[in-house]
């Protein structure tokens, strides 16, 4: 038997790419600021999507959110608290979002009327670091009841991060949690990324967070791009 | 686990590709970088029952496993990897987030039984 070899040279993800592709030209051309946060189940997304929310409403700002989870709306639900246009993404046992499902949940709403939409992934440190959605920022999330190792563990997805958030920082000293090997860690799987620490609990950090975004929403229209 | 929906588009892009061509596909090369989030194992565990009633059914998979390739600007020069827990140049010391290779997940190439 005679066998050969065809090049193909194809992407796997070369339709989600392409999506994402798309999304990312239409948020930039309706100025809008997309930000895509990952991290385990119960690190504090939807927490602190809830302060970050309440807070840019009350200084006038537009914020909106998609929130992907297996199952339930009730992540939607505590976010919609704060005023902000919500909607849910039920994955039904994708354990990721993929830009698709996120052109989907953007029918109806007109982009203009945002400044900022956040867009909590489904609770995964592994999945979602491979789809593009289009976003401007990815942020990774780990709360200090989760170990200094988790970027060493997860390397994939912190190297993929533009920002990262230490979360339940009100709980740090309980869990005798080492913030300056996190930072090392941090750094050693994602050189030079952004670091915050907060807790929404009581508000700590929230101002640095604002500086932040307000600074994006002004300069880089897409920290993530040079990685896609 | 994603890989059974990675295995899946690696099926219909082949398939697509390969429609105008008649001939029995043998083996698949899928380039799998370090920082693809995607593991071998799980790959090659789905693989035989995604592809089951495609044409790729019966096939092998080959996965090309890519370390990751960063550019080092103090030795102005690219230095490979070992892992993915560290990104710090190998030679010198000095951390470096210019990823030039790692990202991959690509199909490379299909082998094809010749037409008699
Ligand atoms: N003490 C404290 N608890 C928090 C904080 N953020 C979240 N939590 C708690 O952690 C749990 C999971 O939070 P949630 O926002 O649902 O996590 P998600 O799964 O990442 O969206 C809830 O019980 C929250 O009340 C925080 O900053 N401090
Ligand atoms: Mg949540
Ligand atoms: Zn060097």
């Amino acid at each position: 038997m005679t066998t050969r070899i065809v090049e193909l040279r194809k992407g796997v993800l070369k339709k989600n790419d392409e999506l994402a592709h798309e999304l990312r030209s239409r948020f930039e051309d309706a100025g809008l600021l997309v930000l895509n946060l990952v991290s385990s189940p119960g690190t504090g997304k939807t927490a602190f999507l809830e302060r970050t929310l309440r807070e840019l409403r009350a200084a006038g700002a537009r914020p909106a959110a998609l929130v992907g989870d297996l199952e339930t709306d009730n992540d939607a639900r505590r976010l919609a608290a704060s005023g902000a246009p919500v909607r849910q993404i039920n994955t039904h046992g994708r354990c990721h979002l993929e830009a698709e499902m996120i052109g989907q949940h953007l029918e109806g709403w007109n982009l203009a009327d945002f400044d900022t939409l956040f867009i909590e992934n489904v609770g995964n440190l592994v999945c979602p670091s491979s789809y593009d959605l289009g976003e401007a920022v990815r942020v990774a999330l780990l709360s200090v009841t989760e170990g200094e190792d988790k970027p060493l563990k997860y390397p994939t997805i912190f190297n993929s991060a533009d920002i990262a958030v230490i979360t339940k920082i009100d709980l740090a000293a309980a869990c005798e949690f080492d913030l300056g090997l996190a930072r090392k860690n941090l750094h050693e799987v994602r050189p030079g990324i952004t670091i915050l620490e907060t807790s929404s609990k009581t508000g700590e950090g929230f101002d640095a967070w604002h500086s932040l975004l307000e600074s994006l929403r002004a300069g880089h229209p897409s920290l993530h791009a040079a990685h896609t | 686990m994603h890989e059974l929906s990675i295995i899946q588009s690696v099926v219909s892009t082949v398939t697509e590709a390969m429609s105008a061509r008649p001939e029995r596909i043998l083996r698949v090369r899928l380039l799998v970088g370090a920082l693809s989030g995607v593991v071998e194992g799980a790959l090659q565990f789905g693989y035989e029952i995604a592809t089951d009633g495609t044409p790729l059914a019966g096939s092998k998979l080959e996965v090309v496993s890519l370390p990751v390739v960063i550019y080092c600007k103090h030795c102005e020069a690219l230095r490979e990897m070992e892992g993915v827990q560290s990104f710090r140049c190998p030679v010198c010391g000095t951390p470096s987030g210019d990823i030039r290779q790692g990202r991959e997940l690509e199909i490379e190439s299909v082998e094809i039984e010749e037409a008699a």
